[in-house]
Parts: structure tokens; C-alpha cells; sequence
């Protein structure tokens, strides 16, 4: 069975149409890549999974469960599910450890000892354990969007959505946080990542779809939607993509 | 730092010595240039108020040592009761208007009234002066001669002030709640947090830090807002001043309740701006 399945997803804002009938599915383990311009629709799609927006028609199915039906109690569908965003969201006010145990001590209910035990290892094993008590602003770029990881896992997702998650970083930091996703991919986490890093996306995904304008345009492996896509707009966002790397 | 990277090593130029020698006398010059018109002002102005032609009438009702010395006990005893109502109006006033601020920042249907009561009471009592609320809570309340109503003047006095400045005080927090990024809040919710959690552990705890400083001036405003209880006919610093001064015909009694006045309030200004400059360093940091 699929973990996610988006059918027919229309999304507007005043009156213009940012998603345009999205049809999606992701099986448990795969990791999905959408890429597209600025604005073709892919944070939208991934808010829209996490129900912090609401979808103006179709459904969303996450583990055979309408999530979309107007009557589904959403803290608990957002339990199920990580986000990390673009620009970390770390709460200021808060340790790096009170950070991570927030959700797992107030929403699961663990215990504050056991919380903080997790809290650790997970902190430990992505090269963090000595900045548990540090307080965000007193974190690189790169530190904070990995404690922005890391709080989400806490929560033990059943399916992690990354948006441009690497998009505030500067290149020197780029790498660190790519590596903790490569990390999360080996160990049999569902993703949902939109990027520009296109290196790293044909890399790691095992499906890539490009968004235009609000329609998934073309969807299939990484060779091909990157060696050789059908429709020619695929190609010329790529084209366009990696002449600015090279400028 | 013992491992700094091995360098070229600093060695002040010519130039840097010479711009610092300029620097520090362009600093001596403007120290020495504030000094004298200072001087120049004060002498200036106490010359112009002593040479005005009713000065001598004004520093004998006004600045006379002697009833200086002889109201200030009962002035103080009353200024007590100006601490003591402050103290107790002050806690009470965060309480409502953090109160009413998380009730009109719901969005629950069945809590509709309570929100459009809320909103309604901010509305009447920031817009009603403070005195016509003391008027109306001191005199008007006993006389309804319900049960359980106080008739205690001071209490009256200071829930007719917790009233008054509980509806600015619920601005200041409302503004506060608002002022944390919906970004913020997208996170809590996003890790399955409910919207009382979200409040209660990411956006309070923000906003407060933040409303500390108009908090704070609130509360100065409020030190001396206490003086409106007099017109009930409490016996504070104000309405003792009135008694010696009407006795006494000297109006220095007046001063002394001001002076106590600005002696409490100047700490807690100097205070506030020490917490408003904390805040600004640690945005900078």
C-alpha cells in the first residue's frame, strides 16, 4: 500500500492557482524529489501534506486515511508526519535539548528522562551531542537546520517533508546537512524533498518530479527525468539550472 | 586563543596612531563643549525663575523647608498606602489583560461571547478616563448594596484601576502574541502541537519577553495614576498633601508628595531602559 497517495490537489490563493490537479503517490522507503522554479507550486504541495494549508479540491491519502476529510482531528495527522523548512524555525526561546523533547514530552507523552535520553542519542549521532544545551542563535546556519532535522525525527514520522531545506545555507554548510538526509535515506526513511541542489537530487531520490506552474509536468527515476525527459520544459528548467551554476 | 593561524603579526602604523591622537581630541573637545552650555542653562534658568517678580511669594508657598519638614511624615504614612496600592493593583492588572489577550486570540466557536465580551470591555475601558472609572466603581458599585460587594474605598480604588489599565495591558500583550512570526507557530503545529500548547510553550513565552518594556511603562503610569484614588477619599500622599495644605495655606506639601512620587518612579524608568537596551544588544547579537 502507498504511505501517501495525492489525487486530483487543486490549491488557490486569491483567486490564482498554485496547484493545478496533482496527482502523487509515495511507497513506503521511497524518497521523492520535486523540482521546479520558484513558485511552480512545490512548498504549497508539501504544506498542504502537513495540512497547514488546506486543500481547495482532491484528497489526500496517508496511510489509506483521507487526512483532507474536514473532520479528521489534524494534531494528530501532523504526528505522523516531520517537516523541516527553509529557514530552521527553531523556537529562540528554547535549548537545543527543549527544543527536541517539546513534541515527544507534550504530544507523545514520553516521560521527560526518556525524551532527553532520545534526545541524545539522536544529537550524538549526528555530530551534535556537544551543543545540546545551546540556544539556536548561538548555532551555525548549517547546526540550527540540523537540530530543525533532528526535532522532527524525535517525533518518529512516518514520513519526513523537507522544503529547500539547504536553499538559507552557504555552500561551506550545504554539505553537512546533505549528508544527515543521505543518513536518514539509508535507514528506510519515507521523504518528500523539494531542492535545487540537483547533483544531490539525482543523487538521492528514487523518483523526481517537475513541477511547472502549478501541474506535475513529469514524474520517473533520476537518470531519466535528468539524462533525458520527455517534455521539452523539464528540459529547459534543467538547462537553465545548471548554466547558472556554471556562471 | 592558542591556536590562532600562524600570520602576518600588528604592528600600529603611523597613520592609525595619527586618526586615533585626532579621534580622541575631536572626543575632549565635544565633552568640554557640553560641559559649558550645560552651565550656561541652569544658570540661565534658575537666574530667570529668581528673577521673576513673584519669586519670593512662590518659594515661600511652594519651597519652604520648614512646612517641608513638618508634612513630610503624614505625606509619607499616605505615600504608603500609594505603594500598597500599586502592589496590589499590579499583579491583578496582568492578570486580566493576559486573560483577555489569550480570550480574543482564540478562535474556538463556542467561546464567540466571551471573545465579543472581551473585545467590549477593552473597547469601553480604554476609552473611558481613568477618573470617571474610579468615580463610578467607588461610588457606584457600593450603592447598588450587593452582597459580597466591597466598600472598603481602597479596594474599590484598586479595582477600579486593575479595570482601567487592564484593558491597556491587554493591548500590550495582544500586540505581543502577534508580533511572533506565523512562522513560529507553523513549526509547533507542524510537530502535532494543539493551539493552547502552541501558546502556552512557543508563543507566550516569546511575546512576554517582548512586552516587558511597555509593560514596564504601563506600570510607572500606573504609580502614579494611584494618586486618582484620592478622590474617593482615601488618605494616600495626594489627599494628605490636599489636608495640610487647605490647614496650613502652603502649598509644600505638594512637593513633598511629588518628590516621593518621582522617587519611585525613576528606578523602575532607568529600569525599563536598561531592559529595552538589553533587548536591542541581544536582537543585535
Amino acid at each position: 500500500m502507498n504511505l501517501l497517495t495525492i489525487e486530483g490537489v487543486w490549491k488557490n490563493f486569491h483567486g490564482h492557482s498554485v496547484l493545478r490537479g496533482i496527482d502523487l503517490e509515495v511507497r513506503p522507503h521511497e524518497v521523492v524529489s520535486l523540482i521546479g522554479a520558484s513558485g511552480s507550486g512545490k512548498s504549497t504541495l508539501l504544506r498542504c501534506v502537513n495540512l497547514l494549508e488546506t486543500v481547495d479540491d482532491g484528497t489526500i491519502l496517508l496511510e489509506g486515511r483521507d487526512v483532507t476529510d474536514p473532520r479528521v482531528n489534524v494534531d494528530e495527522v501532523r504526528q505522523r508526519l516531520g517537516i523541516v523548512f527553509q529557514a530552521f524555525n527553531l523556537f529562540p526561546h528554547m535549548t537545543v535539548l527543549d527544543n527536541i523533547t517539546l513534541a515527544p514530552r507534550q504530544v507523545h507523552k514520553v516521560p521527560r528522562e526518556r525524551a532527553e535520553e532520545e534526545a541524545h542519542a539522536l544529537l550524538t549521532r549526528f555530530g551534535l551531542a556537544h551543543k545540546a544545551t545551546s540556544y539556536p542563535d548561538q548555532l551555525s546556519g548549517g547546526q540550527q537546520q540540523r537540530v530543525a532535522i533532528i526535532r522532527a525525527l524525535a517525533t518518529q514520522p512516518r514520513l519526513m517533508l523537507l522544503d529547500e531545506v539547504t536553499s538559507a545555507l552557504d555552500p561551506m554548510l550545504v554539505v553537512e546537512v546533505l549528508e544527515i538526509i543521505r543518513e536518514l535515506k539509508q535507514s528506510g526513511m519515507t521523504m518528500i524533498l523539494t531542492t535545487h541542489e540537483m547533483g544531490f537530487c539525482r543523487d538521492i531520490s528514487d523518483t523526481v518530479c517537475f513541477l511547472d506552474g502549478g501541474v506535475l509536468l513529469e514524474k520517473g527515476p533520476p537518470e531519466k527525468i535528468f539524462s533525458d525527459p520527455d517534455e521539452p520544459r523539464t528540459r529547459d528548467f534543467l538547462r537553465s539550472v545548471l548554466e547558472a551554476r556554471r556562471l | 586563543m592558542t591556536d590562532m593561524p600562524a600570520g602576518p603579526v600588528w604592528v600600529k602604523s603611523e597613520r592609525q596612531v595619527e586618526r586615533e591622537r585626532v579621534r580622541r581630541a575631536r572626543a575632549r573637545r565635544s565633552a568640554s563643549i557640553a560641559t559649558a552650555s550645560t552651565v550656561v542653562f541652569v544658570v540661565l534658568a534658575v537666574w530667570v525663575v529668581t528673577q521673576s517678580p513673584g519669586w519670593p511669594r512662590v518659594q515661600d508657598t511652594f519651597f519652604n523647608p520648614e512646612h517641608f519638614a513638618r508634612a513630610l511624615p503624614d505625606v509619607v504614612s499616605g505615600f504608603w498606602l500609594n505603594v500598597k496600592i500599586f502592589l496590589f493593583a499590579e499583579p491583578l492588572i496582568l492578570l486580566v489583560g493576559l486573560l483577555v489577550a489569550l480570550v480574543r486570540s482564540t478562535r474556538t466557536a463556542a467561546l464567540f461571547p466571551v471573545r465579543a465580551l472581551a473585545t467590549l470591555y477593552v473597547d469601553t475601558f480604554r476609552g473611558v478616563p481613568t477618573l470617571l472609572v474610579i468615580y463610578m466603581v467607588g461610588f457606584g458599585l457600593p450603592a447598588l448594596r450587593l452582597q459580597g460587594i466591597p466598600t472598603d474605598l481602597t479596594t474599590l480604588g484598586v479595582i477600579a484601576l486593575t479595570l482601567s489599565y487592564g484593558a491597556y495591558v491587554a493591548e500590550v500583550f495582544r500586540s505581543g502574541i502577534e508580533s511572533v512570526h506565523p512562522s513560529q507557530v507553523a513549526a509547533a503545529r507542524s510537530l502535532g502541537l494543539s493551539h493552547g500548547k502552541t501558546m502556552r510553550f512557543v508563543v507566550l513565552p516569546q511575546a512576554t519577553r517582548r512586552v516587558v518594556p511597555p509593560l514596564l511603562n504601563d506600570f510607572i503610569s500606573l504609580q502614579k495614576d494611584t494618586a486618582l484614588v484620592s478622590t474617593l477619599g482615601v488618605l494616600e500622599a495626594l489627599r494628605q498633601a490636599q489636608i495640610y495644605a487647605s490647614g496650613k495655606f502652603n502649598y509644600t506639601a505638594y512637593l513633598v508628595a511629588a518628590l516621593l512620587f518621582i522617587l519611585l518612579t525613576i528606578p523602575m524608568a532607568r529600569f525599563t531602559d536598561y531592559l529595552a537596551e538589553r533587548t536591542r544588544r541581544r536582537r543585535g547579537a
